[in-house]
């Protein structure tokens, strides 16, 4: 149980920087119109693939011959980047329709 | 050289000025393109940022960034406006897979020093990526039509034992981290089947709101996995879009008039019962006699569903109203907020056929000018247009705000068939007194009304 606190303790400005983003991210969305729905999804799916650099972290770190975290750890890159351009591209597609008069 | 990792700042600003843009419709693009750059920049910090115990093994990484990037552009290239609603769950999936890898890898690098803190982080990380991932495979599937809806009356007790389950392993693993060596490999494949159980049995039009739910998630499973490196921009991001996922979640319930529980406990469709078989006979009318009604009507409203998206007759229909607009009369379209496959969907279709967005017309006005409208176009639309959501208060979608298209004069509905809409429930507007049924592939139907309306001059 103290360990629990500790790490809470050990992360307080974490935590403060955790609550500020959670309402800011209600407050960017709140009043979105129902035509940017599926843009926004496409669009916020794209950051969520940020996970991407963890992977990056974990394969600078591992060791040349640990090929268990290389190779997991490239596969992971290879989904992440899928995510973020991908993502990133199918919702330029798709605002590029809206542009159009 | 450690204010490199300033760029970190700049790159999380990026990623909040981005996203705000991207809810506005005028700088939505904007919104895209800045998100994007703040991405790249974050990325590219992470790897060229000086860090402790660096090992290089810069091949990998770009070996790896290089292929996952040919593959995002290709797909995001090559996929139909019909199929976004897919290829974005299917992203989102490959998002909640990368969080798993990191995880599953960090769970086998714990030793005696590993706070508790670290090790639950890592593992709720596991846990949520896992569901992300298997969850939005299924959802995939079941837009693209390759899995069918399964539920039975004990789905909803078999997902809260699994996940108490999911749940209760991870607690004895944090407590025992020495256990069993196998337990991390445990915890990983019921977070999978965990995933799987709960998005099976939702059904056909609550599709949109699960596939925001997980995107949700795997925004969260980034945060997670920001916490275990104690990365900023990967945490910041991650409740980013985490939270603002959320938020997308319950708007989109609120659309549909339904609560989050409800879409996710109650199935919608896949149990549907059928309504008293004595429904009335259909009436068919002919194409001749519709385009005579529209040409010498004062109003048409043209109701768009997923069924003129498969059809490819977006353009055909603008073709349609261009006919019809030159001969004075009004044409618009009513675009119900859940139309198509995603919220929005629809717009995106009917603005790739250069539909003027002035034309367009969402649901509360649409309802207001109905009644003087004299002919309603329903093409490949039937959900959204269910009277039963207004008036039977057993139907599934009872109190879904819905196009109350039988205050108009005329009803006209293109179908290809008798067959029930997505969701699965009958639709009594079919068989009601005002509406006429025009059988056909809504394609070829539009383009024989447009030349019947030629003709008349």
């Amino acid at each position: 149980m103290f360990e629990i606190l500790d790490y809470l303790k050990d992360h307080v400005l974490m935590i403060n920087l955790l609550i500020i983003t959670i309402y800011l991210g209600f407050e960017i969305i709140s009043k979105v119109p129902t035509v940017l729905h599926t843009p926004l999804m496409s669009g916020s799916n794209a950051i969520s693939g940020i996970v991407i650099i963890g992977a990056i972290i974990l394969v600078r770190q591992a060791d040349s011959s640990d090929y268990l975290t290389l190779v997991l750890g490239a596969v992971g890159i290879v989904l992440g980047t899928i995510n973020v351009v991908g993502g990133h591209a199918v919702t330029n597609r798709m605002l590029e329709m809206f542009k159009k008069k | 050289m450690q204010y490199i990792e300033l760029l970190y700042i700049v790159s999380t600003v990026l990623l909040i000025v981005g996203l705000r843009k991207l809810s506005s419709p005028s700088t939505a693009r904007n919104g895209n393109v800045i998100a994007a750059l703040g991405m790249g920049s974050a990325i590219l910090v992470s790897i060229f940022s000086p860090m402790a115990n660096d090992q290089g093994n810069l091949l990998y990484i770009f070996g790896a960034i290089a292929v996952g990037s040919v593959i995002g552009m290709v797909y995001s290239k090559k996929v139909e406006m019909t199929g976004i609603p897919e290829l974005v769950s299917v992203f989102n999936g490959f998002g909640g897979a990368c969080a798993v890898s990191i995880a599953i890898l960090e769970a086998y690098k714990f030793d005696a020093s590993s706070t508790i803190g670290l090790m639950g982080t890592t593992y709720m990380a596991l846990f949520i990526g896992g569901v992300a991932f298997t969850g939005s495979l299924i959802a995939y599937g079941k837009l693209a039509g390759k899995v069918k809806d399964w539920k039975s009356g004990i789905s909803s007790y078999f997902n809260l034992v699994w996940l108490a389950l999911c749940l209760g392993l991870i607690v004895y693993q944090v407590a025992n981290p020495s256990a069993y060596e196998y337990l991390p490999i445990i915890i990983l494949v019921v977070s999978l089947i965990y995933g799987l159980s709960f998005v099976w049995p939702i059904g056909g039009a609550d599709m949109p709101v699960v596939i925001s739910l997980l995107n949700a998630l795997t925004g969260i499973a980034a945060a997670l996995a920001g916490m275990v490196y104690g990365n900023m921009v990967m945490l910041l991001g991650g409740v980013l879009v985490g939270s603002s996922g959320a938020i997308l979640t319950i708007l989109m319930c609120q659309a549909m008039n339904r609560s989050l529980i409800n879409v996710v406990v109650g199935g919608f469709g896949a149990s549907a019962t059928s309504v008293a078989a004595d429904q009335g006979d259909i009436k068919e009318t002919t194409a001749n006699d519709t385009a005579i009604m529209m040409r010498y009507a004062q109003n048409v409203m043209v109701i768009p569903g997923y069924g003129m998206a498969v059809a490819q007759a977006q353009k055909a229909c603008k073709e349609l109203d261009k006919s019809l607009t030159s001969r004075g009369v009004n044409v618009n379209y009513a675009i119900h907020p859940v139309a198509g496959r995603m919220p929005g969907h629809m717009n995106v279709l009917l603005a790739e056929a250069d539909v003027p967005y002035n034309k367009l017309i969402d649901l509360d006005d649409a309802n207001s000018m109905l009644s003087d409208t004299d002919v309603c176009l329903v093409v490949g639309a039937n959900d959204v247009v269910n009277p039963s959501a207004l008036d039977d208060p057993g139907s599934p979608i009872y109190g879904m705000p819905v196009l109350e298209i039988l205050n108009a004069k005329n009803v006209i509905v293109l179908k290809r068939g008798m067959s029930k809409g997505y969701s699965g429930i009958e639709n009594p507007l079919f068989f009601h007194d005002k509406t006429k049924m025009l059988f056909g592939d809504a394609k070829d139907t539009i383009e024989t009304l447009n030349n019947e309306v030629k003709v008349m001059d």
